[in-house]
């Protein structure tokens, strides 16, 4: 009680001086802050908040019509997803007719989706997955198949590109980070694809990739002594974005390293000692110094490579345009071309909106995760 | 008093100048020469034909032209004659970039019917020339292989067709029977494809009303072509969507390729290679006669333009037939009527490309003129990629149906 009351009557004499000089303070910085500001909200927020309001509407790139609000029709056209089960076809007896290869057959689709007056729910719906349950077929409808298609391409993108490329930078990291002759040639080679424009890097990779006599073939074939089958990397619906994600890994590899490498380059080299002295080995300095050291660098790296693996778009455009069989959809991809290819930049922006609010939400869980336990 | 002179002759030319009102033109073709000079020299024949007028050219690559109108017509900057794609057209026109042409009478009577651009019963745009597709073969290999040469009376039906890419393949001494094109990915899907989809008596859209695709893009027509289409590919008849675009360029030339569907722009460097071994096919015909499609750039007049006279002049100027030769001379197109096509020796009776004139005229449709034109065209370039790369047919028509239908919805049927 006796307390508080000092320290309100101490505090309350050299108020005016010291709030002045707060004021000054707090206006430098907000001066200082102000190119930062003012460009973050002219190019980033006031365009997202203009996205989030094209997507409540029906605005076209070019149209004469005016433009109308339509509510979420944008959103429910994207999202909309229903399961439906899917029964044998029977013959008189009602026992499931097979085909040729004594598979069950099922009546198709089309015929419950497409102008069925008893199942008006159904309507314009398209097979996204499907399972087999006992005789039944599950089957996962959705409105926008590319869209969940492009969705899942991104997420598996980045859950596999964020480990790896992080793996591969902090190995990169502790092996340029060794005090050795030439080793900025090494820090520079590894560097050089983040350079180089994603657009060129993925030209190039096209021609690694090329089916009948790219460089990827030519090198397996020449070490299984031609025991290897050219593959059509980018053109199979099994491998190409998997070929993605590995040009990808390689080209944003370089860029991370030097994150990490600065992060090495923070913990003192007394640490280091200490341990010999106390006679850890390698592995026990590398676990119990350099790791410890590097929490911090690494929730960086996480979150960034995270936010980038999101805003997958040039690979797609440049190497394979989605395709094939929407094996390479992307959701910036989809973004992009429905605004501004198909002209539909209220679908674009809805697309933009869902990807910001998947994206915020994915930030705020590795922030909480990654949070500093006291 | 020298001086003096000299001051009245720059006044005088002042004067003249200013005079003259100024134009500006916008042009795709940047960076091709032979496409500059023609129409520079157009450019300046018109200037000194009149007074009135005088047209300044800014040229675009044709990659990003399309998107340079958008933006100056959302800023309000489109120049006075602008050079539209024809399948575009209809969108631009409707969109309110573009207004009637307004030519003297009987000015297009001669045209191509793919040379003029029409949409809501009005004529928008000219082209100065139009490209016509032939199947590329060669005589030498036809008659080794027993296969009958067609003609625009009879060309090959479906069966024929189908039977001579098998026996070609057979031969061994082709990678592939026939090359589609398909690492030209693009406006050449339908450009160059949707011809087949409609000789099956399908189509992008229904085109008595234009306002759905359903039964025209999913029908039973449809369904036979995006069957024909996939086995083409399981076959291995033809090289699919991960075609080396290398392959493309020169894989008929070099003898990779028994057959090829390709454009007249071609056709030199394959006369060349093979000379008067080397044919010009009319398209097979599926059931609904042969069909090529039709329409390329085109010349037409902003809207916005606050000298739609001078425009049109220049326009009428550049369809006489001598430009249309000199354009046709520089760039191998096919001159857009008759009579210019007898002033060019490719096109001239007797000449090389001759056929190429008679394929166009004989076969050509326009793709829909709709201003929907611009999304179909997307989704059907997906769907037949899709079917080539062996998606369900039926299910990929119906999900490009749908797609169609609703961009037709979001606009409240483009003004049909």
């Amino acid at each position: 009680m006796f307390d508080a009351r000092t320290k309100a009557t101490l505090s309350s004499a050299p108020k005016t001086s010291r709030g002045n000089r707060k004021n000054k303070e707090a206006f430098a910085g907000w001066l200082m802050a102000a190119p930062a500001i003012i460009l973050l909200l002219t190019f980033l927020i006031v365009p997202f908040i203009f996205a989030f309001g094209l997507s409540l509407t029906n605005q076209r790139l070019i149209s004469p019509n005016p433009t109308e609000y339509v509510g979420l029709r944008n959103y429910k056209r994207l999202l909309n997803v229903r399961f439906f089960t899917l029964k044998p076809l029977v013959d008189a007896e009602g026992n499931p007719v097979l085909d040729e290869e004594g598979q069950i057959s099922y009546p198709r689709l089309r015929n419950f989706t497409r102008n069925n007056p008893d199942y008006p729910q159904l309507n314009g719906l398209r097979e996204f997955k499907s399972w087999q349950v006992g005789k039944n077929r599950l089957v996962l409808l959705a409105s926008d198949a590319v869209f969940f298609r492009a969705l899942l391409n991104t997420i598996i993108f980045v859950i596999v590109v964020a480990p790896l490329q992080a793996g591969f930078a902090l190995l990169l990291a502790l092996l340029v980070n060794q005090r050795l002759r030439g080793v900025n040639v090494f820090r520079m080679i590894y560097f050089m694809p983040v350079v180089i424009s994603m657009v060129v890097v993925s030209m190039l990779w096209r021609f690694i990739y090329d089916g009948n006599d790219g460089l990827l073939n030519s090198l397996l074939s020449a070490v299984s002594f031609g025991a290897f089958q050219p593959v059509d990397w980018l053109g199979s619906p099994q491998t190409a974005l998997g070929s993605i994600i590995a040009m990808s890994v390689w080209q944003g590899v370089g860029f991370h390293m030097v994150i990490w490498l600065s992060g090495l380059q923070t913990i003192p080299f007394v640490l280091y000692e200490a341990a010999s002295i106390a006679g850890a080995n390698g592995w026990q300095k590398l676990r119990y110094v350099t790791w410890p050291g590097l929490r911090n660098t690494a929730v960086l790296i996480l979150i960034v490579i995270t936010m980038q693996s999101f805003s997958l778009y040039t690979q797609v455009q440049v190497m394979t345009r989605g395709g094939p069989l929407d094996s390479t959809q992307a959701i910036v991809f989809q973004a992009v071309q429905r605004g501004f290819e198909k002209q539909d930049i209220a679908g674009g922006s809805a697309i933009s909106v869902l990807l910001f609010l998947i994206v915020l939400f994915i930030s705020i869980m590795q922030s909480y995760l990654t949070r500093e336990k006291r | 008093m020298k001086k003096l002179l000299g001051l009245l002759t720059a006044l005088l030319i002042f004067t003249v100048a200013g005079a003259q009102t100024e134009l500006s033109m916008w042009y795709h073709g940047a960076g091709n020469a032979a496409e500059r000079d023609t129409l520079l020299m157009i450019i300046e024949d018109f200037n000194n034909s009149q007074s009135d007028w005088v047209i300044n050219l800014e040229e675009f690559p044709q990659e990003s032209y399309n998107e340079s109108i958008v933006a100056a017509a959302l800023s309000g900057n489109l120049p006075d004659i602008i050079d539209v794609d024809g399948p575009v057209m209809p969108n631009w026109a409707w969109s309110g970039y573009m207004q009637p042409l307004n030519l003297s009478e009987g000015a297009l009577d001669d045209f191509l019917p793919g040379a003029v651009g029409v949409w809501n019963g009005e004529v928008y745009s000219v082209g100065l020339w139009d490209a016509a597709i032939a199947m590329f073969a060669r005589r030498s290999v036809l008659e080794a292989n027993g296969i009958r040469i067609p003609t625009l009376e009879q060309p090959w039906t479906l069966e024929e067709f189908d039977a001579a890419l098998e026996t070609l393949q057979a031969s061994g001494e082709f990678e592939f029977a026939f090359d589609p094109g398909m690492a030209w990915t693009g406006e050449w899907y339908p450009y160059a494809f949707s011809p087949f989809l409609q000789s099956f008596g399908g189509d992008m859209i229904d085109r008595s009303t234009f306002l759905t695709a359903e039964g025209a893009l999913n029908g039973e027509e449809a369904l036979a072509f995006g069957n024909w289409w996939q086995s083409l590919f399981e076959r291995d008849l033809a090289p699919g969507t991960s075609q080396d675009g290398a392959d493309r360029e020169t894989g008929f030339i070099d003898g990779k390729y028994a057959l090829q569907w390709n454009g007249n722009w071609a056709a030199l460097a394959a006369l060349d290679a093979y000379g008067d071994d080397l044919l010009f096919l009319p398209a097979p015909d599926f059931g609904n006669g042969p069909i090529i499609g039709a329409a390329s750039w085109q010349f037409g007049v902003a809207a916005s333009s606050e000298n739609p006279e001078g425009a049109n002049a220049f326009i009428e100027f550049a369809i006489q037939d001598e430009y249309l030769a000199a354009f046709s001379q520089a760039t191998g197109l096919i001159p857009a009527t008759q009579s210019a096509a007898a002033i060019t020796p490719n096109y001239a009776a007797g000449g090389p490309l001759e056929v190429f004139f008679e394929l166009s005229n004989e076969q050509s449709l326009i793709r829909p003129p709709t201003p929907g034109y611009v999304v179909m065209a997307l989704v059907f370039e997906k769907a037949l990629a899709d079917i080539a790369n062996g998606a369900d047919v039926q299910d990929t028509l119906d999900a490009a149906v749908d797609e169609i239908n609703a961009d037709i919805e979001n606009n409240n049927g483009y003004g049909f």
